[in-house]
């Protein structure tokens, strides 16, 4: 053994610690943002590590290091102005687009070995590893890209991609990628099956993608997310390194329990998630359904006045403050309700937002104090003793038919116990249904009513308002 | 060797399962975000492709723009994970209710 080559383990031992630390100390919030820079030291030693393998191991060629920095700076320099400028509201969409590119790489990499097999091998095990890759690979980066450009709004579902049409589809195309497998394993190889599996999987990846809501993209991410470690360590296996099939093989892992954690919170299941399509199109009756009948609607100066003769406030976030980008001016208001002595509070459900946890991110980046922010469980008791409660945006995480209505779609799912407060105020652009289609309860109680409008507009009217009745003013 | 790197699987596939229980809902975007960066670790097999590939300019091509990609993820993955996360440490929690 040589001592570049004792080096080598000794640095790929401690960078598989340090990532397995990074990704357990990233679940707590004490402990995440020094994860996550230690998980970028261990990114860093691995990288190290392997370079000073090769450099002792016959060296590396000065053709590859300009290769080699070429490829740093290009892939570097745009990665660090990305993570830079883009708008905290668009993180969903963010973290797809970064995800895509990884399953890329893999991709990518199998491809060279695959044409050129004295970059890595061309027995059996070179050959299924480089299949795996570039299935998964490739499914990554389609999948990745087509979550991103629907949560962008550049891309809509097809009509016959929301009929069962699809499924013969994705099932056709499954067929084809296995055969070019098959083909490619049995043949050793051949560009022929490599293409057709490359297309191929490709394809299944905007098929199966293409069809989920948007509300559901956040769990399709972390899948994906998952898919890209996979596809990772199956890239480890063709160049034959074992730090890459470990740290892959540890996000796939992490990755798919992120995602059964986040689809309990929507009190989804992952196979409705991935082949129920748009959870709308398929829950017309249940007890949902029907008209409104007894809305009662207020102006922003009525809200205004309730809000000033309250005692304590709870603000309910949800997905159309995040669209507005309304949280700035959300933390105006609640500034002048504190200045007033009003308590206030935010109830955040799991899944408020445009992706789990991005709520909190958004009111964080507002400046709203970390301790306002309530989880569910913890505010559901307070929500009798609360004088007004101020819903933006939110629609199905607020249903009472959650709690009521055993036939209703939404039944079981966890919701907020807003209509045990005294007054309600439903800020909401119209009374289109939310996400799942389905009647609100809400809206209809005595003590609910809708102030229409989009949510930043409604949120600095009430601010005007407040600082006319005199509010805010020291 | 192929038995071993099987091993290696089983075994890093395990510690993933364990790693994360429970999760506050607080921390499922970054943490998804954190753990996309470490995907990026494919920058290896970029790098191993390019230092592999000798005199091959389309291996060296291909092996530049996989890593491209890989530090895209990486990079990017690391510092967007880095500024949510130091949105909620900014005002540092004056006293913990719980």
């Amino acid at each position: 053994m040589s001592a570049s080559l004792i080096l080598k383990y000794a640095i790929e031992l401690v960078a598989v610690l340090l990532l397995a630390l990074g990704i357990k100390g990233l679940s707590k919030v004490r402990s995440a943002r020094g994860a996550n820079q230690l998980a970028a030291v261990a990114m860093a030693l691995a990288v190290l590590g392997l370079l000073i393998n090769y450099a002792g191991d016959g060296g590396i060629a000065a053709t590859a290091w300009i290769w080699i920095i070429a490829g740093t700076l290009a892939g570097g320099i745009l990665g660090a102005i990305t993570a830079q400028r883009v708008p905290m509201t668009s993180m969903p969409e963010t973290v797809a687009l970064f995800n895509g590119c990884g399953g890329m790489s893999s991709l990518l990499v199998a491809l060279g070995v695959a044409l050129f097999p004295e970059a890595g091998g061309s027995d059996l095990v070179a050959v299924v590893s480089i299949v795996v890759s570039v299935f998964v690979g490739a499914i990554t980066f389609t999948g990745s890209i087509v979550a991103m450009a629907k949560l962008q709004g550049w891309l809509s579902t097809p009509a016959w991609m929301q009929s069962r049409l699809r499924h013969a589809v994705n099932i056709a195309l499954a067929v084809l990628s296995l055969v070019a497998a098959v083909k490619l394993i049995a043949s050793g190889e051949g560009a022929q099956g490599l293409w057709l599996l490359v297309i191929g999987s490709g394809l299944l990846g905007i098929g199966v993608t293409l069809p989920i809501g948007g509300a559901d993209m956040p769990v399709v991410i972390s899948l994906l997310n998952s898919y890209s470690g996979v596809a990772a360590a199956a890239a480890g296996f063709v160049v034959g390194s074992q730090l890459l099939i470990v740290a892959g093989a540890m996000v796939g892992a992490a990755g798919l329990i992120l995602t059964q954690v986040m689809c309990d919170g929507m009190n989804r299941s992952l196979v409705s998630v991935l082949f129920g399509g748009a959870l709308g199109a398929t829950s017309g009756g249940g007890g949902g359904g029907g008209e409104y009948t007894n809305i009662t609607s207020c102006s922003a100066e009525e809200c205004a006045l309730t809000l000033e003769a309250a005692e304590r406030v709870i603000i309910v976030p949800g997905y159309g403050l995040a669209v507005a980008q309304a949280q700035h001016t959300l933390r105006e208001v609640t500034r002048v309700l504190e200045s007033a002595g009003i308590d206030v509070a935010y109830a955040i459900h799991p899944v408020a937002g445009r992706m789990p946890g991005h709520m909190n991110v958004l009111l964080a980046e507002a400046d709203v104090p970390y301790e306002q922010l309530k989880e569910m469980d913890q505010i559901n008791p307070e929500f009798p003793a609360t004088d007004v409660v101020l819903v933006l945006g939110a629609n199905d995480v607020v249903n009472p038919q959650a709690k009521n209505d055993s036939s209703s779609p939404l039944y079981g799912m966890p919701v907020l116990d807003v209509q045990e407060a005294r007054t309600v105020f439903v800020v909401k652009r119209g009374m289109s249904a939310g996400y799942s289609g389905i009647k609100n309860d809400l809206f209809e109680l005595a003590n609910t009513s809708m102030v229409f409008g989009d949510a930043k507009k409604v949120l600095g009217d009430l601010l005007t308002e407040l600082k006319d009745l005199g509010l805010g003013k020291k | 060797m192929f038995v071993e790197f099987l091993w290696v699987l089983l075994l890093g596939s395990l510690l993933g399962l364990e790693l994360i229980g429970k999760v506050p809902p607080t921390l499922h975007t970054p943490l998804m975000s954190g753990a996309n960066a470490i995907s990026g670790i494919t920058v290896l097999a970029a790098l191993t492709l390019i230092i592999k590939a000798g005199d091959n300019t389309v291996l060296l091509a291909l092996g530049a723009v996989s890593l491209g990609f890989a530090l895209f993820n990486v990079i990017g993955g690391f510092l967007v994970t880095d500024r949510m996360l130091a949105m909620f440490s900014r005002k540092p929690a004056r006293k913990e209710n719980r």
